[in-house]
């Protein structure tokens, strides 16, 4: 097999030196009842050239070809080739976590700098290494909020990204944090803070929102962290579209970020591997779950970076650890190192101001359902029509529609989320624009 | 090694008796088991601790140990200084270094504790 | 930043190499009007300049970046023989594939119709692992090992509290990894560690001591930390369940098994797979990992949803499950990295599997044979697809597994996993994996053997090691008392 590097003869050699006969004998200590005494029921292996043929047919039954509409957590946005260049790069992508850091400077070095775009972009203090993705990050602020307060529940937004609440929701009923959510105002699609207000208690770790929203409404966030911290509660603010951070204000009135990155040239990929990112104050630090790389000296002097403060993390405190977390995303938050490194900060502010452009453009033809301030999402009407029957006929035009909404929020079936990037074409656009509100 | 004015415990804590407050520290043998001594998280001022409960931790870059209180009380006064200079452990563990002052809710509690000729034979024993 | 004298040159971080104007991209020009984002967006929703972000070319990119990369040890380079870690080959046509537009470019919410293809591959994996287990049901949605292992937990959880009691307890061996008890604390548990028996394995009277109606399961990696098969594995899975608790199995070790024999066979009732570990999916520096979890059909009424529902004419997204404990990850977990596992699954197909293991077991077996003599084995069972030696007899000369890693360094080798499992003192633990080659293997056991003797002439030059590393020992004491965690510009001169 070719990636066996040994020959019969050498094999062989390994045996005799081990003293045994034969490599089955290798096994012979295990008690026969556990012994698989059959072989695998898998096919036989097959070669590099049917292994691409393979997988070339599955990629064929998957959409490609087709102009997309669909955002809700997941954006196509380009992915310059020097990422995947990078990314590629054995030293890289087949090294481990860098825990011996004279031999992990380039792994260490990126996840610095990565952690020093996050607090630019974010304007917190501290940036950890990576969570698996938005998803995750989310409880795990949660829990963060929870040691840091000492109090035991949080109250989330209802325009928070459903699968992010679901996910929350799964974290949470186990460890006794009560979840309270709190809805949106129907006209302007951003989250009631009336209701927040009603919602929240003495017992509040945290204010959990999101901005944009799924809806894709811009959050006041100052007024969410006010109400937050009048109430002695933190404010968790959460991003799933990074690259409205390359225009919309930081959240600096927040207390812990929890985002996902999958924006800053991460493919879709039938939904991950992602990166989820966690920022905070700097002093919450130490509640803080996730790698984090510091910079320090080596004995010769030169600046050099190493893993830090790793005694919150479960292989030294176990059970008491700020979280479970060990492997992380760390290749993925190189891709999106590398990424913001050519856009840089023009390029950013540039990309988003596309985004910005092509999505209005997009609300200008189309009955957007909300009031409120968008970035490059927002929800819309279909005109009457079923947004299922609606989403047919464009597949024909080879475009996949908007997300139908009915599935996460039954008030809201009729609509559908579209989203436009700096990737979608006018045509397109007013191709959709035909089929959803004809002039 | 071991000053005589101070009671020792099993878990490597001192304290020194002075009236009614118990100063409260880590042993020689505690630093030197931990190594490089990086952080310390004490209680605040006012915080109840009570004999043989955890009131805070210390770290080094691959350990964390939690630091038993060798006394009941109140807490009175925290070594801020180990914040900022937590090597001072390492340095001056029995002196400089202490961690807490408490005011002692049960002073008859030292009895339970090691003199500095037990505490010698007892670290002995152990490595 | 100062020169100095070396064949990569200091390199700058992104943002001191920053220049205003330096671009490195360029943007399609807008087919539709431009839009004022302080109208769009309210001029208190607009942001500065994002301070100090980095401003740099093309070239400098990848300059950047490629220079870095060379400051790092790889599995590409060489042994990689960190214990537990799996660190084998990555096979570049699983780079090749997880790319293909079809998969890299397919949106979790895009039309089922249009998601078959993708669809199909997470029940082939599903199927695989199944098979590859002995278990009933797979679940692909988490992300990682630790994450796996709070999925299996939360299964447990939600079966115990349908059968009216969630419990209190999980019992978890002192040899476990640290993932084990995070893990069980965050899934709502106490921890009660169990002592291991003379030979480093579940000691069945203790076992059988701490359980009890009060015990939800038991976490038991398999075989254990110290590369050895639990071979009471039956007998203990028996204890745990007569008090109806249930056997969760950290399955990072799964490399050892593989076609030799399935946790499903011996008494366990989920677990998780480490797809970066055992499925040779690539490590990158740290992640992304794939943590499936599997289970029997007791459990499978409340993996995450959706579930997959097979036998129509298309396979469909299921997720009315009422049963399930919920989601774990939005959509359907790392699906790039299951791309990766199966064509590793495909390359191999049973039979190389099988033989992948005998080989990762051979190289392990074969190291512990040539180093016996020089290092100290404290546990003499048998051991699997790794072996732990103790630093014992170096510690005596005042050498301690920490030294003779950093050492190692210096004879081209990644050093193995240092002082873990905690129950060996100054644990060596090394996993060499199926993909060395007999040269590679005798390069770095006379590496060791060559160690072992400076230690006795020359303990210093291992304890200043490494010496030909273009980064030397690395201060991390300063950087934990005095954590500098970000980039900030000096601070600006006095005129």
């Amino acid at each position: 097999m070719r990636y066996l590097p040994k020959s019969p003869s050498e094999r062989r050699q390994m045996i005799e030196a081990c003293g045994l006969d034969s490599a089955d004998q290798l096994f012979e200590h295990l008690p026969p009842e556990v012994r698989l005494n059959r072989p695998l029921n898998l096919a036989p292996g097959i070669s590099e050239y049917e292994i691409v043929e393979y997988f070339r047919g599955r990629a064929a039954e998957c959409a490609t070809g087709y102009a997309a509409f669909l955002g809700a957590g997941v954006y196509s946005h380009f992915r310059p080739v020097l990422v995947d260049t990078v990314v590629s790069r054995g030293e890289f992508l087949t090294s481990y976590t860098p825990y011996q850091a004279e031999i992990a400077q380039g792994t260490l070095t990126t996840i610095f700098e990565f952690q020093t775009m996050i607090c630019q972009l974010t304007g917190m203090d501290v940036a950890n290494a990576s969570m698996y993705d938005g998803s995750t990050a989310v409880p795990e602020a949660a829990m963060m909020a929870v040691r840091v307060t000492k109090r035991s529940g949080v109250a989330v937004s209802r325009a928070l990204h459903p699968e992010y609440r679901a996910v929350l929701n799964t974290y949470a009923k186990n460890q006794g944090m009560p979840v309270v959510e709190f809805g949106y105002d129907g006209d302007s699609g951003a989250a009631n803070l009336e209701e927040l207000e009603r919602s929240i208690t003495a017992d509040t770790a945290a204010v959990i929102v999101q901005s944009p929203n799924f809806f894709g409404v811009v959050e006041n966030v100052k007024a969410a962290a006010e109400i937050a911290h009048r109430h002695g509660a933190l404010l968790i603010f959460v991003f799933a579209e990074a690259v409205s951070l390359g225009l919309l204000e930081p959240p600096v009135d927040a207390d812990i970020v929890a985002g996902e990155l999958q924006s800053f040239a991460i493919p879709p990929s039938f939904g991950g591997p992602f990166a989820g990112i966690m920022a905070t104050k700097e002093r919450f630090i130490r509640q803080m779950p996730g790698r984090l790389v510091g910079e320090t000296k080596d004995s010769r002097g030169n600046r050099a970076f190493c893993l830090t403060l790793s005694t919150r993390e479960q292989h030294i405190r176990r059970e008491k650890a700020t979280s479970n977390i060990c492997t992380n995303q760390a290749l993925i938050a190189l891709m999106a190192t590398v990424y913001l490194s050519i856009y840089g900060k023009e390029g950013l502010r540039e990309l988003a101001l596309q985004n910005l452009s092509k999505a209005h453009y997009l609300a200008g033809k189309v009955k957007p359902r909300f009031s409120g301030p968008f970035f490059n999402e927002f929800v819309a009407e279909c005109g009457g029509r079923a947004p299922e029957a609606v989403n047919k006929a464009l597949l024909k035009k080879r475009i996949v529609g908007g997300l139908p909404l009915d599935r996460f929020y039954p008030e809201l079936a009729g609509s559908v989320l579209l989203c436009a990037t700096e990737m979608t074409k006018r045509e397109h656009m007013d191709a959709l624009a035909q089929e959803m509100a004809p002039q | 090694m071991y000053p005589e004015d101070l009671r020792y415990t099993k878990e490597h804590e001192w304290v020194r008796v002075e009236g009614d407050t118990g100063i409260v520290g880590i042993t020689h043998h505690a630093q030197e088991a931990l190594g490089d001594i990086v952080y310390v998280d004490l209680p605040k001022v006012g915080a109840q601790v009570e004999q043989g409960k955890p009131l805070g931790s210390v770290e080094s870059v691959k350990a964390v140990s939690d630091i038993y209180s060798p006394v009941s009380g109140e807490v009175t006064a925290v070594n801020d200084e180990l914040s900022t200079a937590p090597e001072k452990l390492n340095a001056d563990p029995h002196g400089e270094a202490w961690l807490v002052k408490v005011r002692l809710s049960a002073p008859g509690d030292i009895v339970n504790l090691m003199s500095a000729s037990e505490y010698q034979t007892y670290v002995g024993a152990e490595s | 930043m100062k020169v100095r004298s070396h064949i990569t040159q200091n390199e700058d971080l992104l943002f001191e190499m920053s220049s205003p104007g330096k671009k490195g991209y360029q943007l399609p020009a807008l087919d539709v009007p431009e839009v004022d984002p302080r109208a769009a967006l309210g001029a208190a929703n607009v942001r500065k300049d994002i301070d100090g972000f980095p401003e740099v070319s093309e070239v400098e990119v990848i300059r950047h970046f490629t220079r870095l990369s060379t400051w790092n040890y790889a599995i590409d380079l060489g042994l990689y023989p960190l214990g537990s870690c799996t660190m084998k080959y990555n096979p570049r046509v699983n780079e090749l594939v997880a790319r293909l537009d079809g998969l890299a470019w397919a949106h979790p919410y895009q039309p089922e119709s249009l998601s078959q293809g993708a669809m199909k591959i997470i029940v082939q994996l599903e199927d695989a692992l199944a098979e590859i287990s002995g278990m009933d049901a797979v679940t692909i949605e988490p992300a990682a090992g630790a994450h796996g292992e709070l999925t299996g937990i939360l299964l447990i959880r939600a079966l115990l509290e349908k059968r009216g009691n969630p419990r209190k307890k999980i019992l978890i061996p002192d040899s476990a990894h640290g993932t084990n008890p995070a893990t069980a604390a965050i899934a709502g548990y106490e921890v009660e560690n169990i002592r291991s028996n003379a030979a480093g394995g579940i000691d069945l009277e203790v076992l059988a001591k701490a359980m009890s109606k009060d015990v939800a399961g038991l976490m038991v990696t398999n075989p254990n930390t110290l590369g050895v098969f639990e071979e009471s594995i039956v007998n203990a899975a028996a204890i745990v369940h007569a008090k109806g608790g249930l056997v969760y199995m950290d399955g990072a070790n799964m490399n050892a098994l593989v076609g030799i024999a399935r946790p499903g066979d011996f008494g366990v009732d989920v677990m998780h797979i480490n797809l970066h570990k055992t499925f040779s999916t690539p490590h990158g520096g740290g992640g992304p990992g794939g943590g499936p979890v599997a289970v029997k059909k007791i459990l499978e009424p409340f993996l995450p949803a959706p579930r997959i529902r097979r036998g129509g004419r298309n396979l469909k997204f299921d997720y009315k499950r009422s049963k399930s404990i919920g989601k774990v990850r939005a959509f359907y977990g790392n699906f790039g990295v299951m791309v990766r596992a199966l064509a590793y699954i495909l390359a191999h197909g049973g039979e190389g599997l099988r033989n992948a293991t005998v080989d990762a077991v051979l190289n392990a077996n074969y190291i512990r044979k040539k180093l016996e003599p020089y290092f100290d084995l404290p546990y003499k069972a048998p051991n699997m697809h790794e072996v732990v030696f103790s630093d014992d007899r170096q510690a005596k000369l005042g050498v301690r597994t920490g030294d003779i890693a950093k050492r190692l360094i210096d004879y081209g080798f990644h050093p193995y996993t240092v002082s873990f499992p905690l129950i060996v003192h100054g644990a060596l633990m090394i996993e060499p994996t199926e993909t060395e080659s007999l040269r590679e293997i005798d390069v770095f056991v006379e590496s060791m053997i060559s160690i072992a003797r400076e230690i006795e002439t020359d303990p210093q030059l291992v304890l200043s090691a490494p010496h030909s590393t273009r980064t030397s020992k690395v201060d991390e004491v300063t950087a934990a008392r005095k954590p500098i965690l970000r980039w900030r510009p000096p601070a600006a001169v006095q005129g």
